[in-house]
């Protein structure tokens, strides 16, 4: 009998073996360059197990550009972002999921576009604007067209319309406004929505790329992305042990994150794109 | 019965609304008790109505506001501008009508960015999806090792795709890269996969791949995941085949999670272009230029920021196109369900 549970050991050998090379075929770029990043340049592109190990391409990556700067330009760019969606998203989602008025349903539909056509793919016109409202060349400027996101306003409102009105009633029976409601009563429902959606833009955030380069134009508002690919294209010759140690470095937060909280990241990642 | 607030003495900021919910709430508690005049019901119901919509307004204003300055506004902008020339100095921009869709159409970098913008979605979108599901299939299926597996298959997913690039830079470098050594010990020699324009595109959409099959894998594991233990049950019972369980229930019950992962690829096939900026910067002789790239160059390289609006219209219709197809298809998926 060929039944489902019960295939064959060959049949599973074969499917391990081929789930892993996979696999292996997926690591391989990575571990590369990870192996790279910490053997001395000798070792860069020749295995020998016995390599020494080093800290020292990433202190010299560290020392030739400013990644110090980078990496809190991002930080504050990825808080700001993430801080301020949280907060209009929620307000957002919460009248399409509660409130009845008129437009509500062409309005939600016009929010849906930005779903399907992000800011940077408008990058000529709004470009144009940010220089009109004199944010070129800052934080600011790069974070305004994100401060605020269709897909949030999806998701919140999706986990707001689960929440049973009763208890709304009944905290407006307690003396709750509005904001108090949606501060006791929502917010807290929907925590494990919050944590999947701020894991997916977090890492979103820190990794955009196009619209920064667009932006800014110096170092202390360049993004560790934008700061790479300068780094990485101006004339460090072709020294792979350092360029690699300068990628490990700045994927290195989220990828540490991530190996650290990987149940939790890819539950998130899961939550934020089914619902 | 209840414990009622303070009559007129609500304890948040004493917004109209506010005040008119809390007087619409006592009486429907009150209605309980002793019947009130319907008239009056209905029309403290009609006010809170009003004061709600509003309020929902308020909410509503900040996201309005930037949504209308950074995505609906600049639509419209840009349909215009594309009529436009792009101003200079001492010259504003003046109305051309057709002029920079002329351009556009003679420019054989566009053409050319075009096509191989096509070629770029077509060629990884299939294999991401479908390298996608086989990950979610294996990793669901309880192998030796399955959580160091799924890592693998995710990786790619957290990190920039400026990384990404330098990374596969690397493994591509001629001779030196981890792809030519391996060549080597089969007997390959070095390839210059970056360098020649035979092989360049495709070498982009290797790293594509790699770095989105993981993340569309996610989607098929949630899946997966929700698909009901008896369903197994009664085929093994039936005796089904593993492959007549996949063509036969598990590949339709997979179908809305497929159609919101190819929406969300196509989107990505047009809007990733992150990489092609560290590893070819659209060269060898434009042989990786695609859309979003020929429109950054044009704009903000070459400044000519009238063109660079005709070329976005281009990006928009594509996009407008999907939007229309999802909407569609999305009709049908409920019908079948």
């Amino acid at each position: 009998m060929s039944a489902v549970d019960r295939s064959g050991p060959v049949t599973r050998a074969l499917e391990t073996g081929v789930a892993w090379a996979l696999g292996l075929f997926w690591l391989a770029p990575l571990a590369y360059a990870i192996w790279t990043a910490f053997h001395p340049a000798a070792y860069a592109t020749h295995f020998d197990l016995l390599a020494p190990l080093t800290l020292e391409n990433l202190e010299r990556a560290w020392h030739a550009a400013p990644f110090a700067r980078y990496f809190l330009n991002t930080i504050i760019l990825v808080v700001m972002i993430v801080g301020a969606q949280c907060v209009l998203c929620t307000l957002a989602a919460f009248a399409f999921a509660r409130f009845e008025f008129r437009g509500r349903d062409l309005l939600f539909a016009l929010v849906l576009i930005q779903l399907m056509i992000a800011p940077e793919i408008l990058a000529v016109a709004n470009y144009q604007t940010v220089r009109a409202l004199g944010f070129v060349d800052t934080l600011f400027g790069v974070a305004l067209p994100y401060l605020t996101s269709a897909f949030g306003i999806f998701l919140l409102r999706q986990a707001f319309l689960g929440v049973p009105k009763d208890l709304e009633e009944a905290a407006r029976i307690e003396g709750c406004g509005t904001l108090g409601v949606l501060w006791r009563v929502y917010v807290p429902l929907a925590r494990p929505i919050y944590l999947a959606y701020g894991l997916v833009q977090v890492s979103f955030h820190w990794n955009n790329f196009l619209w920064p380069l667009i932006i800014t134009n110096s170092v202390e508002t360049r993004p560790l992305t934008v700061g790479l690919s300068v780094f990485a294209s101006a004339d460090q010759g072709i020294d792979w042990s350092v360029i690699t140690a300068a990628t490990i470095m700045t994927s290195g937060p989220l990828l540490i994150g991530f190996l650290l909280f990987q149940r939790q990241f890819v539950q998130s990642f899961m939550r934020a794109g089914i619902r | 019965m209840v414990d009622q607030p303070a009559a007129g003495a609500p304890l948040v900021p004493p917004m109209v609304a506010g005040i008119e919910e809390t007087a619409l709430m006592r009486a429907s508690v009150a209605a309980a008790a002793r019947p009130a005049s319907e008239r009056a019901r209905r029309a403290a119901r009609r006010g809170a109505l009003a004061g709600r919509s509003a309020e929902a307004w308020l909410l509503l204003l900040p996201s309005i506001v930037l949504f209308a300055t950074f995505t609906h506004i600049p639509i419209v902008s840009t349909l215009v501008d594309s009529f436009y020339s792009t101003p200079k100095v001492n010259r504003p921009a003046h109305f051309i009508g057709l002029s920079n869709y002329e351009d556009m159409f003679a420019d054989p970098i566009f053409w050319k960015a075009l096509v191989n913008n096509f070629i770029y979605a077509l060629g990884t979108i299939p294999l991401s999806v479908g390298l996608a599901l086989l990950m979610a299939l294996f990793v669901n299926d309880r192998l030796p090792g399955r959580a160091l597996l799924r890592m693998a298959y995710f990786t790619p997913t957290v990190l920039p795709m400026i990384a990404v690039a330098n990374i596969w830079l690397f493994f591509y470098t001629p001779s030196y890269g981890l792809l030519d050594q391996i060549a080597a010990v089969f007997g390959g020699h070095a390839t210059n996969w970056l360098g020649s324009q035979s092989t360049a595109l495709f070498a982009i959409m290797v790293v594509t791949v790699w770095k989105e099959a993981g993340f569309f894998m996610i989607f098929y594991l949630a899946a997966l995941q929700q698909i009901p233990p008896d369903l197994k049950e009664a085929a093994a019972i039936e005796g089904a085949s593993r492959f007549t369980f996949f063509r036969r229930v598990t590949w339709p019950l997979l179908a809305p999670v497929t159609l919101f992962i190819l929406v969300n690829a196509v989107i990505n096939a047009f809007r990733t272009v992150d990489h092609i900026f560290i590893m070819t910067g659209g060269g060898p002789d434009n042989a990786t230029n695609v859309l979003l790239f020929h429109i950054y160059e044009i704009g903000f390289k070459f400044w000519d920021q009238g063109y660079a609006t005709a070329l976005t219209m281009v990006l928009l219709a594509i996009l407008g196109l999907l939007a229309l197809v999802q909407f569609l298809t999305a009709g049908r998926k409920v019908h079948y369900q």
